[in-house]
């Protein structure tokens, strides 16, 4: 049975469905991602889950039981918050003994489980400090502290590496999915990075205007977008869109400023005469000084951008096509070269929305 | 502006606020009776204001009126900054600001006249309450409020609700949420509040005349008959003594309501 | 708020604004009603608004009061004098209050603080001690006098106390703060970019006030001027010991109706005059207020 079990849920806000008929499953034990831009309705659904928000319509069922209609601390349910909203008047061990403190747990049991907490993101020695005494990071990792200590059933972290800069972001990634593997507990991530999601989550969610539009792995999000949507904002993506080609052996599809049709991958069966999306990553795209055998297209660099271990290359076609590509290592082209641009054909991947 | 003009409007300004002030307590210790002729240092006046029967029972009334009152008026205050602040919209909200508001605004001969007419009618309908301290203190807690309720509205609304959120998260009942984190988060106003209630009790001279009764003279109404008189070394003497109690307690709302400097984040 | 429930709710709103209705809204109603009353010896000094006799229910009310108002120059003079003094207490607490308050905007951490505490010091010391203070310094043997004729500059004391003169400066001296503490608010929340933005697109530092500073901080202005003006008209205290027998303010007045005259129905009839006509700007004040607290 599924942790958490969000079943129709719905919330709207006037005339606005911030969440519109969303389900999903989380796993025990798993750490999941909600991903999705601003306004997507991701926060909406996450203060349901914790209580602050009750749906319209639908129900969340947490380990079986039925808490839709609880208040937050009745639930077992904890929150990391997007500002850590650590008390400013309670030095850390207070802090982070609160949530022990309301389920009357006698103090020695207290004072260890802090330690615990302390220990586990590596915070030991600060128990004394007050929150304004910390810098943001240290901030953070109380605010993991005091929401991990009644280890709840669920632990919901409100965009958790927004407020960190780069470096500390991908060390903090590392930390964050090393806890959640020694504690076991299940975690869901609420973010608009991609980047995020993606690297630390065995499942993602993608929501966009209050509904689910695609639920997976993350690789399976990646490489097989299943609307134009996902495809955008989950990476860079090259997108074409055009009616196919007569049928013939090799599916392709005519898309404009392109002279030769792009090829869809192997075996795609589409019905007559329908517009196609068809979406190919960058990374995917090979740049060469001569066509290739098959299929290749002449294109132009228009602009590069050099990202230290790779290069962006933005290229346009004669008839004003316009293709991204990524390339690892160096950079073998400047701009208004001319080059030839190919890919495979199962490299492609056919939108249906 | 520049940094000159700017300096030379804070001095003018200050010493026009400061210059009578600090007269006062000059020849508060003027052995001589005369303001401009300076006899030497002493300290008579304050022993024959200590003798002043008059002065400090006026003292114990004013001082026991501003105790009551502040309290009473930091319970009503905190409790209607909270309903302006935490619902935008209720039944009479407009008319709950205007009553909350129009007390700070409008002249102390109004609200003296308007108060002592409602004890009056009182009086006549059921006999009670007495005219004395039970009604000043009433008085100066009404407008006490007020003050309160600004005070406590402005903290909470700079008040950091997810503070909030994460208490009911982590298990805490919304009354433990009140008294363990929303309170001590606008304690400066709590704090502030008190004792501005209590000094402007203290210094109320029209309401308190208008509701008073015939036995409760408060410290600034002794003092009013003592002024109408002429300049009197006693009140200097008193003024002083007031002043530094002011000063004590101005100083202690500011030290304890003034965020701390942050001390640089440790790593 | 999660969770106090309605009887919670109730109590939150409805003790407060029982008190205040009953403390401050019912006895503004009064006023009214003993404005149309007549003035009787007696306890209490006043007709009632209603009788009941052998023949029912009979209202009692007359506007004598207010027509004595209208007919009498004494009071129109004293309405009028009152607003005129007030608004020349307004305007120079303006001129005098917001360089300061500029001056404390610009300072910066403790030393801010502690310009404001020394701001506020006086307003938080007794105010009918500090009026007077005044007296001491004014009167014709007073330390101004003294100071001035010792220094040869004048042979005879100036007369300083009792008139237009002390009246004025008292008001000043007494709503100073009440100035300087909202035009401080109203600067202190400036965004200083806007400042530079302005000052980087070429204006000089004259404009830059002109068409950023102050704009943007006549919130501040308009708060400082309402809470100087509306109880300064009303003023008792300071005519009282620093006027003379020419000031005619508006809140005496009242007062010697009401203690020495001993007409309550008269007094309240003026009190209920000043409301109304300081009603405006009371309502303006609200709006403002309502309005910064939302935002």
């Amino acid at each position: 049975m599924a942790l958490l079990d969000i079943n129709s849920a719905s919330k709207h806000f006037g005339a606005i469905a911030a969440v519109d008929n969303v389900s999903l499953a989380v796993e025990r034990g798993s750490l999941f991602a909600l991903l999705g831009p601003s306004g997507c309705g991701k926060t909406t659904l996450l203060r349901m889950i914790a209580g602050f928000e009750t749906p319209d319509s639908g129900r969340i069922r947490i380990d079986g039981s039925d808490v839709t209609g609880l208040p937050p601390y009745a639930r077992p349910v904890n929150m990391m918050f997007q500002s850590y909203a650590l008390f400013p008047h309670m030095d850390v061990a207070r802090n982070i003994a609160f949530g022990l403190r309301q389920e009357r747990m006698d103090r020695r049991r207290v004072a260890g489980r802090v330690e615990e907490m302390l220990e586990l993101v590596q915070m030991t020695g600060y128990a004394s400090r007050r929150p304004h005494e910390l810098s943001g990071g240290q901030r953070q990792r109380v605010a993991l502290a005091r929401a991990l200590a009644k280890m709840p059933q669920l632990l919901l972290l409100d965009e958790p590496l927004a407020a960190l800069d780069r470096k500390l972001r991908a060390e903090t990634r590392l930390e964050l999915i090393g806890i959640q593997e020694r504690v076991g507990i299940t975690f869901l991530v609420v973010t608009h990075d991609q980047e995020e999601a993606l690297s630390m989550a065995s499942r993602v969610a993608v929501m966009n205007r209050g509904r689910l539009v695609q639920i997976g792995a993350p690789k399976d999000i990646y490489e097989q977008p299943s609307s134009r949507f996902v495809a955008d904002f989950v990476g860079e993506v090259n997108l074409f869109q055009g009616k196919p080609t007569s049928p013939s052996d090799r599916p392709a599809l005519t898309v404009a400023g392109f002279e030769t049709p792009i090829p869809l991958p192997c075996g795609t069966d589409l019905p007559h005469g329908t517009e196609v999306v068809l979406a190919v990553r960058p990374e995917k795209l090979v740049l060469s000084q001569t066509p290739r055998d098959g299929f290749a297209i002449a294109a132009t660099v228009s602009s590069l951008s050099y990202l230290g271990g790779g290069s962006t290359v933005h290229l346009l076609t004669r008839q004003g096509g316009q293709l991204k590509a990524y390339l690892p290592g160096g950079i073998r082209f400047a701009r208004g070269d001319a080059v030839w641009v190919s890919w495979s054909a199962g490299d492609g991947v056919v939108l249906t929305e | 502006m520049g940094k000159g003009l700017r300096i030379t409007a804070l001095l003018l300004g200050f010493a026009f606020l400061y210059a009578p002030i600090g007269l006062l307590v000059l020849y508060s210790f003027n052995a001589s009776r005369l303001i401009t002729v300076w006899a030497g240092f002493s300290t008579r006046w304050y022993g024959e204001l200590a003798k002043h029967e008059g002065f400090r029972a006026a003292a114990l009334t004013s001082l026991e009126v501003a105790t009551m009152a502040a309290t009473t008026a930091l319970v009503l205050g905190t409790l209607a900054g909270f309903s302006m602040s935490r619902f935008p919209r209720f039944r009479g909200r407009n008319l709950f600001g205007f009553a909350l508001l129009t007390p700070l605004v409008v002249p102390e001969v109004i609200l003296g006249l308007s108060l002592l007419l409602l004890f009056v009618t009182c009086e006549s309908w059921i006999g009670w309450p007495p005219r004395g301290v039970p009604t000043i203190t009433a008085a100066h807690a009404t407008f006490g409020a007020c003050f309160v309720s600004v005070l406590v509205r402005a903290q909470l609304a700079g008040f950091d609700r997810s503070l909030e959120e994460a208490a009911l998260d982590l298990g805490a009942r919304p009354w433990t949420v009140l008294v363990r984190i929303t309170l001590p988060g606008i304690s400066p106003a709590v704090i502030s509040g008190w004792l501005l209630a209590f000094t402007l009790s203290l210094d109320d001279l029209v309401v308190a005349s208008f509701v008073t009764g015939p036995s409760s003279t408060t410290l600034p109404m002794a003092v009013f008959s003592s002024v109408r008189l002429g300049v009197s070394p006693e009140v200097n003497a008193l003024a002083t003594l007031f002043l530094a109690l002011v000063f004590v307690l101005v100083a202690l709302a500011f030290g304890l309501t003034t965020p701390r400097r942050r001390r640089s984040p440790g790593h | 708020m999660i969770g106090i429930g309605r009887l919670g709710w109730v109590l939150l709103i409805g003790v407060p604004f029982l008190w205040l209705g009953f403390f401050f809204l019912l006895p503004l109603l009064i006023v009214v009603k003993i404005s149309v009353a007549e003035s009787i010896v007696g306890i209490p000094p006043y007709t009632p608004l209603v009788t009941r006799d052998v023949s029912g229910i009979n209202f009692h009310a007359t506007v004598a009061n207010f027509v004595l108002l209208a007919g009498d120059q004494l009071y129109l003079r004293a309405y009028l004098g009152s607003l005129v003094n007030a608004a020349l207490a307004t305007a120079l607490c303006l001129l005098l209050g917001y360089p300061m308050a500029y001056a404390i905007a610009h300072a910066h951490g403790a030393r801010r603080q502690l310009l404001l505490f020394l701001v506020m010091l006086p307003f938080w010391t007794s105010f009918l001690i500090r009026v007077y203070a005044w007296i001491a310094i004014l009167e014709p043997n007073g330390l101004l006098n003294d100071f001035l004729i010792g220094l040869g500059l004048i042979s005879a004391p100036l007369p300083l106390l009792n008139n237009q003169f002390s009246v004025e400066l008292g008001l000043v001296y007494s709503y100073l703060p009440f100035m300087i503490l909202p035009i401080y608010g109203s600067l202190a929340a400036l965004d200083q970019s806007l400042v530079e933005a302005a000052a980087d697109l070429g204006a000089r530092p004259l404009q830059v006030f002109r068409a950023v500073i102050l704009p943007l901080t006549l919130p501040g202005i308009a708060a400082g001027s309402l809470l100087v003006l509306v109880p300064a008209v009303g003023e008792f205290v300071i005519p009282d010991l620093l006027g003379g027998p020419d000031t005619l303010m508006i809140g005496k007045v009242l007062w010697d109706e009401f203690f020495n005259n001993r007409d309550w129905p008269v007094a309240a009839a003026i009190a209920v005059v000043l409301v109304a006509a300081l009603a405006l700007p009371i309502l303006l004040a609200q709006k403002f207020y309502e309005q910064r607290q939302a935002a």
